[in-house]
């Protein structure tokens, strides 16, 4: 009930016709990046963060969630109509989503995306309503070895679960470490890694990576890419939406699952792309006509975006309580909730009630007002796509060299952009993941100051990671969850031996 | 109603052809990916050593964990040179075709001028040249409509940042010229 009365004293905070217009703006972007072919969420947060940096916090972080809800449901249009996954995870959307479309039922392709994309998230957000507040206390409780546990936890957890080669994701996070530590010690005031260069003493500043990192290096990769696009151009009308909507409860048991698969693999690190597949793989798993998915079923809409969507929300709950991004985005985020002086985790609850109340409102808000927004606009946004590619690129390259100045009104970080633009280039292409350097770029500093804290607490003996059973049981599922791999696969081999056995007469 | 016999279409006349020649294949990248890396890890270990990677009586020296991240990323990096240089016998991924580079170029080079320009002339005027001149000379759009674009998107930009956001940008000789 306190959850409650807090949420409507966010709402409070939140209705006002200047927030309700950022929101609007942020929602409008929000499209706008997400129908745009290589663009998406975490790249147009990136670009668009140095817009809010003379915002108030609440405006701020509203316009920029905005940026992403809108950028979600954006993704679903190009998918549907154009058969163009905008993001990775919009590739489940396409099995059916685009015959759906080249069946003449594009409306309601679009309806089903939208709505389900409204779900996901709405379930998500009543969990981080009701989860945050609690586990943002029983993270009061916390010290510098169950921090550490926690952060060792989400890396490990990136390692053994992630899709990548392992050594991939482990170079990629270890640079991202590496060069989170660039510039100044904390501690002790003395300078590391930076070879005597004055630009390099700031540090390296994530968003200016980031902004490279996505910004940049898809602009790169999708020029190399043949841009000619050939679509359905669709507009819903009440009639559609309506015949949709009264089909829903059919699917609750579709809903439901989906939305539960991404909620828990939004908070573990699971990450959306694995929601999405997860979701229509098991939709189709229990179908009685399996063989049905791919050619143009709504089920196969429903599942993977509500999966989806309901992944990218739950990502913000551990950001908001504990500080620790469960996405790229939610990690771009929480650079802007440092960028205005906000300290992410447990305090914030405490401290700054009125802006986490706020977002969370504004996470009901949005959504809603993003699903009206869609439903009502899909022509206008759909034909963005006719602007060439040779006018838009240019544009997002100003935008991402404004956004790396902004930061620290420095040259060097338009050049630095630049350079992460290449890396990310290049990265992307062998396959080395870019999520796992982001978060570990964010995290680097506070995850070595915990380390330290710790070390000096216990007086240099790693026996403090098990000094209680709290961290002792986090720093342990953080070990199993990093040789997950090799557990898995003993456990396979028992198993399949055991049956074997069983099997011979 | 859904309106399917409508079609959005957008042709991209200056595609990449399909049978262009590979430049180079993934497997040399990854190779000179895994060096390069390797060799930051030795730099930048070598670095932390000398700050001091050991304890102190305050605790942990203020190279101590950067060091040991250094170990990781030298050992990635030396697991993925060996795996690559295995891979690389078996097959030949392409990286990068002729064309492709030739289109990535087309857009590496004017961001990289933009940068150049952008410390000389300033940021709006660096912009107004690389949308103007990427639209006309890659996307041969009409110099009229490429000029307009780019001076409506500068327009737009400044007005945004620097007057109403208060985001001061790099300026260069002709803002000086307008008192700016």
């Amino acid at each position: 009930m306190e959850a409650f009365g807090l949420l409507l004293h966010g709402f409070a905070v939140l209705l006002t016709w200047k927030t309700l217009m950022l929101m609007m703006v942020g929602l409008v972007l929000g499209i706008f990046v997400g129908v745009l072919p290589g663009l998406g969420g975490p790249n147009g947060v990136a670009i668009l963060l140095p817009l809010t940096f003379t915002m108030d916090p609440t405006s701020a972080i509203v316009m920029l969630s905005c940026i992403y809800w809108g950028a979600l449901f954006g993704g679903a249009i190009t998918s549907i109509l154009f058969n163009i996954p905008g993001e990775a995870w919009s590739v489940a959307t396409t099995f059916d989503g685009y015959p759906m479309a080249q069946q003449g039922r594009a409306a309601e392709a679009l309806t089903a995306a939208f709505t389900s994309s409204f779900i996901g998230s709405l379930v998500a957000v009543m969990l981080i309503t009701f989860l945050a507040p609690m586990i943002s206390s029983f993270a009061l409780k916390f010290g510098p070895p169950e921090f550490f546990a926690v952060y060792l936890l989400t890396f490990c957890s990136f390692v053994g679960l992630g899709r990548e080669a392992k050594h991939k994701t482990v170079i990629s996070m270890s640079l991202g470490l590496l060069l989170a530590g660039i510039g100044m010690d904390t501690v002790s005031g003395q300078l590391r890694m930076t070879f005597g260069s004055a630009e390099l003493l700031r540090g390296i500043n994530f968003l200016v990576a980031v902004i490279g990192l996505f910004g940049i290096s898809e602009i790169l990769l999708t020029m190399e890419e043949r841009l000619a696009l050939r679509g359905h151009a669709a507009s819903i009308s009440l009639r559609v939406v309506l015949s949709v909507w009264k089909d829903l409860p059919k699917y609750w048991v579709t809903l439901l699952r989906s939305s539960f698969i991404g909620c828990w693999l939004g908070i573990t690190p699971g990450g959306a792309i694995a929601a999405s597949f997860m979701g229509y793989n098991l939709a189709k798993r229990f179908a009685k006509e399996p063989e049905s998915f791919g050619k143009g079923r709504i089920e196969g809409v429903f599942a993977p975006e509500t999966a989806a969507h309901a992944s990218g929300t739950s990502a913000l709950l551990p950001m908001l309580a504990l500080g620790i991004p469960g996405s790229g985005t939610a990690a771009i985020l929480l650079g802007g909730l440092m960028v205005w002086g906000l300290n992410p985790g447990p305090l914030l609850f405490v401290e700054h009630k009125d802006f986490v109340w706020g977002l969370i409102a504004s996470m009901y808000l949005g959504n809603v007002v993003g699903l009206a927004l869609v439903l009502t606009t899909v022509p206008i946004f759909a034909s963005i796509l006719r602007v060439p590619f040779a006018a838009v690129a240019p544009m997002i390259v100003v935008s991402c060299a404004i956004g790396a100045y902004a930061i620290q009104n420095a040259m060097f970080d338009i050049w630095l952009m630049l350079g992460f633009g290449i890396v990310g280039y290049v990265f992307k292409k062998i396959g080395i993941p870019l999520a796992p350097f982001t978060l570990a770029l964010v995290l680097g500093n506070r995850a070595e100051d915990a380390f330290r804290l710790s070390m000096i607490g216990s007086g240099g003996t790693l026996k403090v990671f098990w000094s209680n059973g709290l961290v002792g049981s986090i720093t342990t599922l953080a070990i199993v969850l990093l040789f997950w791999p090799l557990i898995d696969g003993l456990l396979g081999r028992v198993g399949w031996r055991q049956r074997g056995r069983t099997a011979t007469p | 109603m859904s309106q399917t016999d409508l079609e959005i279409v957008v042709d991209d006349p200056t595609a990449p052809e399909d049978d262009s020649p590979s430049v180079v294949s993934s497997g040399t990248i990854e190779i000179v990916v895994c060096l390069l890396l390797l060799a930051l890890a030795v730099t930048f270990g070598y670095d932390n050593w000398r700050t001091g990677a050991s304890w102190d009586a305050t605790g942990p020296e203020p190279g101590y964990f950067p060091f040991y991240l250094c170990v990781i990323l030298g050992g990635g990096s030396l697991y993925g040179l060996i795996v690559a240089l295995l891979a690389h016998r078996a097959a030949r991924e392409v990286f990068v075709t002729r064309a492709q580079a030739r289109r990535v170029m087309a857009v590496f080079v004017p961001t990289l001028l933009f940068c150049l320009v952008t410390q000389f002339l300033g940021l709006y005027v660096a912009s107004f040249l690389l949308i103007s001149g990427f639209m006309r000379l890659v996307g041969k759009i009409a110099l009229w409509k490429s000029l307009l674009t780019a001076f409506v998107f500068t327009a737009i930009m400044f007005v945004t940042f620097d007057i109403a956001f208060d985001v001061i940008m790099p300026k260069g000789p002709l803002e000086a010229a307008l008192g700016r």
